[in-house]
């Protein structure tokens, strides 16, 4: 399976992941690479084989809804990028 | 004192022969000198160390002391350390200081163990040689021209280097067991569940499991007690009784069924490993286990299926890291998407990216069923193969690693022939069962290991068996050159 160039720049707009220019050829090359092993998979005929998602086939396990946890935000939030008034700050998303 | 064990070093803080103050200023002191050649710690938490150290001796005193108090150990830098610098080796979270601990941190302090500091590892446990760590490679004690594995690669270094007696670490795809054989130690990944992921930096979390590295599987047996159990706050963790995982270790292991996956033992396998692996079977033979010759048919189709699964699992963690709430965030963005893309772009290493990469390729429109929704169906047939042996015996014993430690530098450029080095180990996650590496010798100057996989919850067991080699060898007793 041969990864184009363009491909790479789409899954890694899908990604939200820079990726320079001069990289690209060679992320090509190596997702190419990965998807030609990956594909041995399909030497297997798994009709009717239920796909396994987890370790245990078991339901996940519910709590009351009740508040358990304190209000920490400050603390959480020492150390971020940029906050302002316990809010997150980004570029401007409505113009 | 830095050649005891975890138990030994119990025994002597129990009898007042030594103080863990005393203990810990050794440690630290050691780290300092030989940490240099290695650069298996990120972050070295020497004020805190002394400081839980001295409390540890204050429970010793009062009488209130268990058997990990005053205990020193390094945590692998997945765990979030409240506080602390918890970088996953990663740019992403090189400014990272976590509000709060991982329930495996907790419970080990309120054991009374004492941090001496974060082990070094691969960049979001991604990596089979810790040579993807923003922080740099680690070296192996053994060979310092060679990898420690990885990629918990710092912490089986510190623990081969005798930084420290003991570690904790994770495993997704043979990340506590590789690099534990490839440094020469004993390492564990639990069941799925066995141990609480909360705090813990995610990876791929139907496959991520933590565990201890040491030494001895004696020493494995305590601190696994030490973590191991249910904690309300991971939903994936499971209510089942943590039994004394001590009692069982001197268990005779004659009539024990041993499994041998022909598998295992294929094409790929080093010569030398593959006789260092017979011979430890001969040794658990001459205890009168009994070797039974068994076949798990899916095994080669475990690599391409973990490969799917892994990064799609990774694609979706990892988009938590935006630049927004926490860690690295790029210079002046322009725009929303300009600070995602530069962000994630400058603050994750190529290892990552290409991970990351694979599984939105994986799990984008009109290829999920060609590869995520196959590797599904794969990983059913992988886990049958096992659970169809595991009624056969009673455990299935085999290489760790097709290989001793390679080259620093060796796979760097092939990640396809570095994702080889976990051939032996990924099936187990993908079954979610427990594995154990032992130290088995030695191939070409580099250690071995020998691999245990047993019954779900069947941790008991694997110690057992381990514990009982450990008795009738002394590859753990040998220490690495310049480390004495």
């Amino acid at each position: 399976m041969a990864i184009e160039a363009k491909e790479v720049e789409a899954i890694a707009h899908l990604a939200r992941i820079q990726v320079d220019d001069g990289a690209v050829a060679g992320y090509a090359r190596d997702l190419s690479g990965i998807l030609d092993f990956v594909e041995q998979m399909s030497t297997v005929d798994t009709q009717g084989v239920e796909p396994m998602a987890h370790p245990w086939d078991a339901a996940q396990r519910l709590r009351p809804d009740e508040v358990t946890e304190p209000s920490r935000r400050d603390h959480y939030q020492a150390g971020v990028p940029a906050v302002e008034a316990g809010l997150y700050l980004v570029p401007r998303v409505v113009e | 004192m830095h050649q005891k064990s975890v138990a030994e070093i119990s025994a002597a803080l129990h009898a007042g022969e030594t103080s863990s103050r005393e203990l810990t200023d050794a440690l630290l002191a050691r780290i300092e000198q030989l940490e240099p050649r290695l650069n298996s710690l990120i972050t070295v938490t020497a004020e805190q160390a002394r400081a839980a150290a001295d409390a540890a001796d204050e429970r010793l005193r009062a009488g209130e002391a268990g058997p990990l108090t005053g205990v020193p150990l390094v945590h692998k830098d997945i765990f979030c350390t409240d506080g602390v610098a918890t970088t996953c080796g990663s740019r992403m979270l090189e400014p990272f200081r976590a509000p709060y601990d991982a329930t495996v941190v907790r419970r080990l302090a309120d054991a009374g163990a004492v941090m001496l500091g974060k082990a070094n590892m691969d960049e979001f446990a991604m990596g089979s040689s810790n040579e993807t760590s923003y922080f740099g490679p680690v070296r192996n004690p053994w060979d310092l021209e060679a990898v420690p594995g990885g990629s918990s690669g710092g912490a089986a270094a510190a623990v081969a280097a005798r930084l420290a007696p003991a570690a904790t670490g994770t495993d997704t795809g043979g990340s506590i067991r590789q690099p534990a054989a490839l440094s020469g130690v004993c390492g564990l990944k639990p069941t799925y569940g066995r141990v609480s992921r909360y705090g813990m930096v995610a990876f791929a979390s139907s496959l991520d499991q933590a565990g201890p590295l040491a030494r001895t599987a004696e020493d494995l047996a305590l601190l696994l007690g030490g973590m191991a159990g249910l904690d309300e706050r991971d939903s994936t963790s499971v209510d089942h009784v943590v039994p004394d995982y001590s009692e069982a270790l001197n268990r005779s292991i004659k009539g024990l069924r041993v499994g041998v996956p022909a598998e295992f033992f294929g094409e790929g396998l080093d010569a030398d490993v593959r006789s260092r692996v017979n011979a430890a079977l001969e040794v658990l033979e001459g205890e009168g286990a009994e070797l039974v010759e068994v076949s798990l048919p899916s095994m080669e189709l475990a690599l391409p299926a973990y490969y799917v699964i892994a990064p799609a699992e990774a694609s979706s963690n990892l988009a938590r890291f935006d630049g927004v709430r926490f860690g690295y965030r790029c210079a002046e963005p322009q725009s929303i998407e300009d600070l995602y893309k530069r962000s994630r772009g400058e603050g994750f290493g190529d290892e990552v990216k290409r991970r990351i990469l694979v599984g939105t390729y994986a799990l984008s429109a009109g290829y999920y069923d060609a590869y995520y929704g196959k590797a599904q169906q794969v990983r059913r047939l992988v886990a049958d193969d096992f659970r169809n042996a595991l009624e056969e015996v009673d455990v299935l014993a085999g290489p760790t690693s097709p290989t001793p430690a390679f080259d620093l530098g060796e796979r760097a450029d092939d990640p396809v022939q570095m994702y080889l080095s976990d051939i032996y180990t990924l099936g187990v996650n993908l079954a979610g069962l427990p594995g154990l590496s032992v130290p088995a010798g030695f191939a070409r100057g580099r250690p071995v290991g020998l691999q245990l996989i047993g019954g779900y919850f069947d941790e008991a067991r694997l110690l057992n068996v381990a514990h009982k080699y450990q008795q009738l060898t002394d590859w753990h007793r040998q220490v690495p050159q310049g480390f004495e």
